[in-house]
């Protein structure tokens, strides 16, 4: 007889259980989890997102460990790791690209939610927390892309700390505390530094409670529906486990191929040049991540005050400030704005086309933010089509999503996934 | 392999197509930076090398040409062991620069012959001292050049053999160049590669092209000297997520079947 066996194994399990649940709580919420029996692939993006936070705080403990955050050691410890420390380009292009691929995962996982009405009650504070998720990684990304401490790096920091010299009265006196001086140094990297390797974990713990409020409402699913019929779910484990493993595994060979073959596509030339205060790049421009707030930022070039007199009530700059932080805290408030009883988009006939025209606009903005900011189309300037997608993407929130939720006709629900799903035999 | 390049600059056309179209319009001064020339180069692709003999060489017109005023300091002389070099070699190439060591036990500053952990020798003390020598311009450091620029290594290439005369009407400002590739057109660096202007060793002709074509590919080397291992792992990487997907796919549909 072996000292081992499952018995043995059991019994110590019990006896931890009783005393702290943690096996029976963590079996009861991952492999026995109920999840509705027609997810679909897109649904397959929370799991991701959560890998890549995994992989980013993985491969970024091990970049700190190499990594030197002063002016003038962090570009040079940088290209260390790059050369000279083992597999260092190989953390530096996971965790890199790392960020390009969260951010991939995590708006798919966004507007499936949209289109699927994922916001909507009970879900409410799933999706918020869903919303914070979002803004706490934007000020994670912008500040570890500032700390390799090239030229884009000193240069973002540099224009979206100045964004905070917009609010009246204290704005400069803001830009001077977070700066830790008169402009951007090296107080600014350390404190870049320090936040950027803590909010990643408070991230952890935010997903914590995106986790708990959904297993507390369950999933939604591809028709929007309540489901009651136990027939409706399936355990998480094996059925969405595997198929789950399937869609991660093809998200990491996109990963891959960036990381092995085109490293560097997703990133900016100038970031190669270390930081110099006395010179500023020709074109200043974010990740690709964060183009489409870019645009709208620049979009609003004019001030606004009270016509017909020279009063200006929101300067240009603060006008901009607000609209960009307004683009994302607008998702907040979405399960109000959205009238509609009907969750699903499949089943709302001018509702779907709108949110498709607001990916396509976010696109468009995207596109717009990557060019100079005088930059023209066919004589067209840029951010004249720059406004238009920036008033477009707050007509359809604040105007389009109320009205159309109550004048549109959705189409008849059904009763129960197990009629469609099984074609109506079962 | 052939094939499987064709294929994979047919899919990298299509993807850019799209974004190709919108840019189209734009102003005549951006058009000019898209048509950099597109050079056929060992390195480029996933099954791409570096051309040792093209490395050696490029290392030789750096050293004869461009290090009397560019850096390389993120190399060290034992990198360049990649370039083929024996260890002996590598010594003999590092001990032919003579660099400042020390202090020594008096406290004293001394010059020695550089050995293969120093990093590369400095043609400039500092950035002062490099644009006094310079008409005021700073010569960059190359490490990174070709990660550093648009167009990488068709860029440099492009630049060191696009000197030719300002078309008519185009005034060059006095002590600058024109180059046919350069931001503006004018650059402070004179042209610097000149017909024969090293003499290789392994016989091939020295010609302008040859030389800027050889210098390229060392400084992509330079910065990134990881390619080749990268590009060898990422097919691993890439072949067992395949096939691992393959089978992950057959478990998850046998699995379903269960369930439809």
């Amino acid at each position: 007889m072996s000292l081992f066996s499952w018995n043995t194994v059991d019994s110590v399990g019990k006896w931890i259980d009783v005393r702290l649940p943690i096996i029976s709580t963590l079996k009861a919420h991952t492999s026995d989890y109920p999840a509705p029996r027609n997810l679909n692939y897109w649904w397959e993006f929370g799991f991701i997102a959560m890998f890549m936070l995994v992989i980013m705080i993985a491969t970024g403990i091990f970049l700190v460990m190499n990594y030197t955050p002063h002016v003038d050691m962090a570009f040079n410890s940088v290209e260390r790791i790059m050369r000279d420390v083992n597999y260092g380009w190989l953390l530096r292009y996971l965790h890199m690209n790392g960020a390009s691929l969260f951010f991939i995962a995590v708006y798919i996982h966004i507007f499936r939610g949209a289109y699927y009405g994922s916001y909507k009650a009970p879900r409410e504070l799933l999706w918020m927390l869903g919303v914070l998720i979002l803004l706490l990684m934007i000020m994670t990304a912008f500040m570890g892309y500032v700390l390799p401490w090239g030229q884009m790096s000193f240069w973002a920091a540099t224009v979206i700390t100045n964004l905070m010299s917009a609010l009246p009265l204290v704005g400069q006196e803001i830009v001077t505390w977070l700066w830790g001086g008169f402009s951007v140094g090296n107080p600014t990297l350390n404190r870049f530094f320090s936040l950027h390797y803590l909010l990643p974990f408070v991230i952890v713990g935010v997903v914590f409670l995106h986790l708990w409020a959904l297993h507390t409402t369950k999933s939604n699913n591809p028709l929007g529906i309540d489901l009651k019929s136990p027939q409706d779910f399936v355990p998480f484990h094996p059925y969405y486990t595997l198929k789950g493993a399937f869609g991660t595994v093809l998200f990491l060979i996109l990963y891959c191929y960036f990381v092995f073959f085109n490293p560097n596509v997703l990133g900016h030339t100038d970031n190669y040049i270390p930081a110099n205060p006395l010179v500023t790049p020709e074109h200043i421009v974010p990740e690709w991540y964060f183009l489409p707030y870019y645009a709208m930022l620049r979009a609003i070039d004019f001030n606004i005050g009270i016509p017909f007199t020279d009063i200006v009530i929101i300067n240009s700059k603060l006008g901009g400030v607000l609209v960009m932080l307004g683009s994302i805290l607008i998702l907040f408030f979405l399960p109000w704005l959205d009238t509609s009883p009907v969750r699903s988009c499949t089943f709302r006939p001018i509702y779907k086309w709108l949110v498709f025209l607001l990916i396509i606009n976010c696109f468009i903005l995207g596109y717009i933010g990557s060019q100079p900011a005088d930059a023209s189309f066919g004589g067209i300037p840029l951010n004249w089509i720059g406004k238009l997608g920036t008033f477009w993407y707050f007509f359809h929130f604040l105007v389009l999503s109320p009205v159309v939720g109550r004048i549109e006709r959705p189409l008849p629900l059904p009763t129960s996934i197990g009629t469609p799903v099984l074609g109506g035999r079962a | 392999m052939l094939r499987f390049l064709s294929f994979r600059h047919l899919l990298l056309r299509t993807a850019l197509g799209g974004l190709a179209l919108i840019s189209l319009p734009l102003s005549a001064a951006e058009q000019e930076h898209v048509r950099l020339p597109q050079y056929d180069w060992s390195f480029s692709g996933p099954f791409g090398t570096y051309d040792r003999a093209a490395l050696q060489r490029g290392y030789q017109v750096y050293k004869e040409v461009c290090s009397a005023c560019h850096s390389l300091h993120q190399l060290a002389y034992r990198n360049l062991s990649a370039l083929g070099y024996s260890e002996a070699q590598v010594k003999t190439l590092a001990a032919q620069n003579e660099i400042q060591a020390g202090p020594n036990d008096a406290g004293e500053m001394f010059m020695r012959p550089a050995l293969p952990s120093d990093r590369f020798k400095s043609p400039f003390p500092n950035e002062q001292a490099a644009r006094a020598a310079n008409n005021g311009a700073l010569p960059p450091d190359l490490s990174l050049i070709i990660k550093a620029r648009k167009g990488g290594a068709d860029y440099v290439r492009a630049l060191l053999t696009g000197y030719e005369p300002a078309p008519a009407g185009f005034t060059v400002t006095p002590g600058m160049n024109y180059n046919k590739w350069f931001a503006g057109h004018q650059i402070a660096m004179p042209a610097p590669l000149t017909e024969g202007g090293v003499s290789y060793g392994d016989g091939t002709k020295a010609s302008v092209d040859q030389m800027a074509s050889d210098v390229a590919t060392f400084l992509t080397w330079a910065a990134e000297p990881e390619a080749e291992v990268r590009k060898r792992m990422g097919i691993k990487v890439i072949l067992f997520l395949v096939v691992f997907s393959g089978l992950l796919y057959a478990s998850k549909r046998r699995l379903w079947a269960k369930l439809h």
